[in-house]
């Protein structure tokens, strides 16, 4: 009962976002308040249908209602309560159906908190934002309706894998759809700029923190993705270069590029037809990702071989919704063109550059990632693509990045001097002078690329602190006066030095990590030692270990440094019965220099065991660097400046659904404190 | 602030028009890519050996059943190679045809048993019947990475001469079988050339 | 991450047969001259394992990753230089074991593309910031009244802390 109602709501939802993409679109144009005021109601009644299906689901995953055929395949009635509930999204069905649920999300959103959007435009942006729902909600229905019944209902779920049953796992897709569908918001406001024929300063403001917001949860969710990766798959590599990690990269590396561009539209007026084109390519990705995800076409192992439809349905609607924003934008563009002018050595200069070398950078794991594809559909040779093209192609076009980043924020606007930005950085040259000594002393016998790679990572560390302290002035004025500053500088100036500091600390960590990691594949006797770095592991032996759905063994180490004993670690291989497979834990000791991981194989037959350790220095730097960026991200997103597309109650009501040209109405002044 | 689409100044000639559509233009290229992509197999890597002489090698029979398999086997006339293990799912789904293919006597069937146990080996053959002519064990995987192995089941087709003439990648199903493998199969036996 | 995963668990059971140790690290026997030992896994690292993603034989326990993992190391064992070690296994599996794809025909638009792509873009950033350099000046003076007193009302409000 509760699953028909839940797919009814999904019809329900359907009706209403086709008449939100087109009604309010047409009562703009005509300038008919009635008509526009119908984009607000129908954006949040889209909304809660959609909540109500999304419950409904849950509610057949946490009842176990394994009449539900969805429910069935994916989960199982033993799993602890968190499992079923992101069993929900952890299959095509569901996630899909997440996937709206955010969509629908966001455009209530801008229902509710955009009261200061001129009506026109925002229920422009409401329609396109439906048109995008209208697409996905036929996906789901027509294709992969997760309410399906199975008739009748099987004793219990087919659904118990372990190894999906995994925080990192749990949350990692949410995050990730946040961030893809976060990036619907830009998408939606360029489409009704390009509608309207206007882009200013104003819209660059209402964009932004929507920007920002996906741009968070996107970096958090490929964050959690890799950390999983790198402590549960048993290896200790973390970032693969697969065609699924590229799909969440390339909507990263536009949203940055986006997040930049925007700046130059709100503050200098310039850049807007880039910037449209940006946040239109940027969504394209984020579906041309799901798109790579849920139809195998790089990954097949024939996804679609049972339902070609739905490869065919959602290519459709990419080539739609892409063609369709593109062809508005080859027509309408040229209403963007303006803006302030700039000497190519200036803040947007800098800006500009960041913008070039993101969108090469992104155009190149684009076309990395199809590359096999695009081969094997011209010739037929089948090629594979991997890390060592990435690394080789992707790798030199991001150290200008790095580099220029340092130094951008210290241009002035219009006209800058590199010359002079430099000198006032002359503590980070200092410190990354120093750091490149430092390396070329203590690690001399490493790769040597490593020098430079920590050098720069000091230098984007450094650099971000002396502009933070540049700006406060610190020691140029009384202490009390810079602290005076330090509260009062704008949010979005230190988001700017979290997340460059955080760039910085995700370089030295990648660069650390793969350079000095110490790796060491042996096999022990219990009561042999193995040193591995400075430390030295002593093998106390193997004991088998049951566990509920599998059998363990677990071999334990002392791990000492110096004489001292540090650690006791206690990896495990384990074997599991249904489905027969083996999956390693690795023991993984966290410090303050890096991590040590210990991995324990199959026995010789012998007596002896096959031991795996590694010293990976300084690999947290990566997480705790994506972190400070995201970090860095919110507390842009707290300035105030931004909060103009968020809410503002009470003045913004229906009465300005009245006919009101775009840009007529001054933004609301904004009251904080 | 903004410049309205009217805008006397905004230089609108052809050939900024023809620049603005570049990107819809990349956009329709890919799209038409990932929709021939649909219909590829990226999974399936065609096998470098196809035309050359089937590797050399020599496997032992499985334990209780005669005739292991070796290159000199394969030649004098067309054959099948069919890789299989007990362990391996999609193998029982493609038996029956090997069966069918063995009643009917088209063509002689040899089984590579890849990475298996020779008693699990045996136990299988006997439940689901034995439509193999000749069986090498293969039971560290080595003469099956000599022939390009990958996953089971794969089968190849083996000319007159012992020389590899295609290569199919997972379960053989009724319609490979008809339209691939059989008239490829016809083709050799006549003293022709075929490709699949 | 987690796609990858799943998909690589569906290949494992569906398509390709257990062969159980699937998801187990690689750790297996090393050889016994550590320099040897190294270059094996140099050449672990530029072989992709055919089961998984995009993955080398190194980072993979599938069960022909370890095959191959054993196959290089006894090639070298027997005296191969590394490049025949790599070359045996291509002449068995193709190219598409490489992990880094090699430069020919097919794939000369692959690795020229990010130059390209490069050129392309500074070439249009210079014709930009060229094309802007003189007229557009007069394209930034007319604004109305309501729009210049809205600009400053925007600019007022964000720019002051």
């Amino acid at each position: 009962m509760i699953a028909e109602l839940g797919h009814y709501a999904l019809v329900l939802a359907l009706s209403v976002a086709i008449v939100q993409a087109t009604v309010p679109l047409y009562g703009a144009w005509r300038g008919d308040p009635g008509w526009i005021g119908l984009a607000r109601p129908s954006a949040i009644v889209q909304c809660l249908l959609v909540v109500i299906a999304f419950a409904a689901l849950m509610h057949a995953y946490i009842t176990s209602d394994f009449s539900v055929l969805n429910v069935a395949t994916n989960s199982h009635s033993a799993k602890p309560l968190l499992y079923k509930i992101s069993g929900v999204w952890g299959n095509h069905e569901g996630s899909l159906l997440l996937w709206l649920l955010i969509l629908v999300l966001f455009g209530a959103a801008v229902a509710v908190f955009g009261g200061n959007l001129p009506a026109p435009f925002r229920a422009r942006v409401l329609s396109v934002q439906a048109m995008i729902g209208v697409g996905f909600l036929c996906f789901v229905l027509f294709t992969s309706n997760p309410f399906e019944r199975l008739l009748p209902a099987p004793i219990d779920g087919r659904g118990l894998n372990p190894l999906l049953q995994d925080p990192g796992l749990a949350f990692h897709p949410p995050f990730l759809y946040l961030g893809y569908v976060g990036f619907s918001m830009a998408f939606s406001f360029a489409v009704a700029a390009l509608i309207e024929g206007r882009v200013d300063a104003a819209w660059a403001r209402w964009v932004r923190p929507w920007t920002l917001a996906a741009w968070c949860f996107l970096t958090t969710g490929i964050a959690l993705g890799s950390w999983w990766a790198y402590y549960e798959l048993g290896w200790g590599g973390w970032w693969f270069w697969d065609p699924v990690e590229n799909a969440s990269f390339m909507p990263w590396l536009a949203g940055t590029a986006l997040l930049h561009s925007s700046i130059v539209v709100e503050k200098r007026d310039s850049l807007k037809n880039w910037t449209v084109l940006l946040a239109i390519l940027t969504f394209s990705l984020s579906l041309l990702g799901t798109f790579l995800v849920r139809s195998g076409v790089l990954t097949s192992v024939h996804a679609f071989a049972t339902d070609p439809a739905r490869g065919i349905f959602i290519l459709a609607f990419l080539i739609a919704v892409i063609a369709g924003s593109l062809t508005l934008y080859a027509f309408r563009a040229p209403a963007m063109k303006g803006g302030g002018l700039f000497a190519p050595i200036s803040r947007e200069g800098g800006l500009v550059l960041n913008n070039l070398l993101l969108s090469t950078a992104c155009a190149t794991v684009l076309l990395g990632t199809l590359y096999p594809l695009f081969l094997d559909a011209v010739t037929g040779e089948k090629i594979t693509v991997g890390p060592p093209y990435f690394n080789a192609t992707f790798g030199p076009l991001m150290v200008p990045v790095f580099l220029a980043m340092a130094v951008g924020p210290m241009l002035h606007w219009k006209r800058g001097d590199v010359l002079g930005a430099v000198q006032r950085l002359k503590f980070a040259v200092a410190a990354s002078v120093i750091a490149l000594f430092a390396t070329l002393v203590f690690a001399f016998d490493g790769p040597w690329l490593a020098i430079p790679g920590i050098a720069l990572g000091v230098w984007m560390i450094a650099a971000a602190l002396e502009e933070a302290a540049y700006r406060i002035r610190l020691f140029r004025v009384p202490v009390a006066d810079s602290l005076r500053r330090l509260w009062r500088s704008p949010r979005a100036a230190w988001g700017t030095t979290f997340a460059h500091a955080g760039a910085g600390m995700v370089i030295i960590g990648i660069v650390a990590s793969s350079a000095w990691q110490v790796e060491k594949l042996q096999i022990m006797q219990p009561g042999e030692s193995v040193s591995v770095g400075s430390y030295e592991f002593k093998f106390e032996g193997a004991a088998p270990i049951p566990g509920p759905n599998y059998e363990a063994v677990r071999g334990i180490f002392q791990v000492s440094r110096d004489g001292k004993d540090i650690a006791v670690m206690q990896p495990e291989s384990r074997k599991y019965q249904d489905p027969p497979m083996d999956t390693t834990e690795a023991a993984i000791r966290t410090g303050w220099g890096g991590d040590l991981y210990a991995v324990i194989g199959d026995p010789t037959g012998d007596g002896s065991w096959s031991t795996r350790f590694y010293n990976k220095p300084m690999i947290h730097w990566i997480w705790i660097g994506c972190l400070t960026m995201v970090f860095g991200g919110l507390v842009s997103l707290s300035d105030r400046r931004h909060r103009v597309g968020a809410p503002v109650r009470g003045k913004a009501g229906a009465k300005t659904a009245t006919k009101m040209s775009a840009g007529a109405k001054p933004p609301t002044p904004v009251v904080t404190k | 602030m903004s410049i309205e689409a009217n805008d006397p100044n905004s230089e609108e000639t052809p050939r900024r028009i023809w620049l603005r559509m570049v990107p819809l233009a990349v956009a329709l290229l890919i799209g038409g890519f990932l929709f021939v992509g649909l219909n590829l197999r990226p999974k399936e890597i065609p096998s470098v050996l196809i035309g050359k002489d089937v590797p050399t090698f020599d496997l032992p029979a499985l334990p209780g059943r005669p005739k292991g398999l070796k290159s000199a086997d394969l030649k004098g006339q067309v054959s099948l190679v069919n890789v299989f293990a007990s362990w391996c799912v999609s193998c029982r789904a493609e038996h029956p045809l090997f069966m069918k293919l063995k009643a009917q006597n088209i063509v002689p069937v040899h089984g590579l048993n890849y990475k298996d146990e020779g008693p699990a080996a045996i136990g299988w053959l006997q439940r689901y019947g034995d439509p193999y002519d000749r069986v090498g064990a293969d039971l560290n995987g080595r003469v099956g990475i000599d022939w390009g192995v990958y996953g089971v089941p794969e089968t190849f087709l083996i000319s007159a001469e012992g020389r590899i003439v295609c290569k199919h990648i997972g379960p053989v199903m009724e319609r490979d079988l008809q339209e691939k493998l059989l008239p490829a199969i016809t083709a050799l036996q006549k003293g022709g050339t075929a490709k699949c | 991450m987690l796609m990858p995963f799943m998909r690589n668990l569906i290949t494992m059971v569906f398509v390709l047969g257990l062969a159980g140790s699937a998801w187990a690290v690689a750790v297996d026997k090393p050889m016994d001259d550590p320099v040897l030992e190294a270059r094996a896994r140099v050449i672990h690292k530029q072989l992709r394992c055919l089961v998984c993603q995009n993955q080398s034989i190194e980072d993979s326990n599938a069960s022909l990753a370890r095959d191959l993992r054993i196959l290089v190391r006894d090639r070298i064992e027997a005296g191969d230089s590394d490049d025949e070690t790599i070359r045996y296994i291509v002449d068995r599996y193709g190219d598409w074991v490489l992990l880094k794809p090699p430069v020919k025909s097919g794939t000369i638009f692959l690795w020229l593309g990010p130059v390209l792509f490069l050129a392309l873009a500074v070439i249009f950033i210079f014709l930009w910031y060229r094309r802007r350099q003189t007229p557009v000046a007069a394209v930034n003076a007319p604004l109305s009244h309501d729009e210049q007193a809205r600009l400053k009302s925007i600019l007022d409000n964000g720019d002051r802390g």
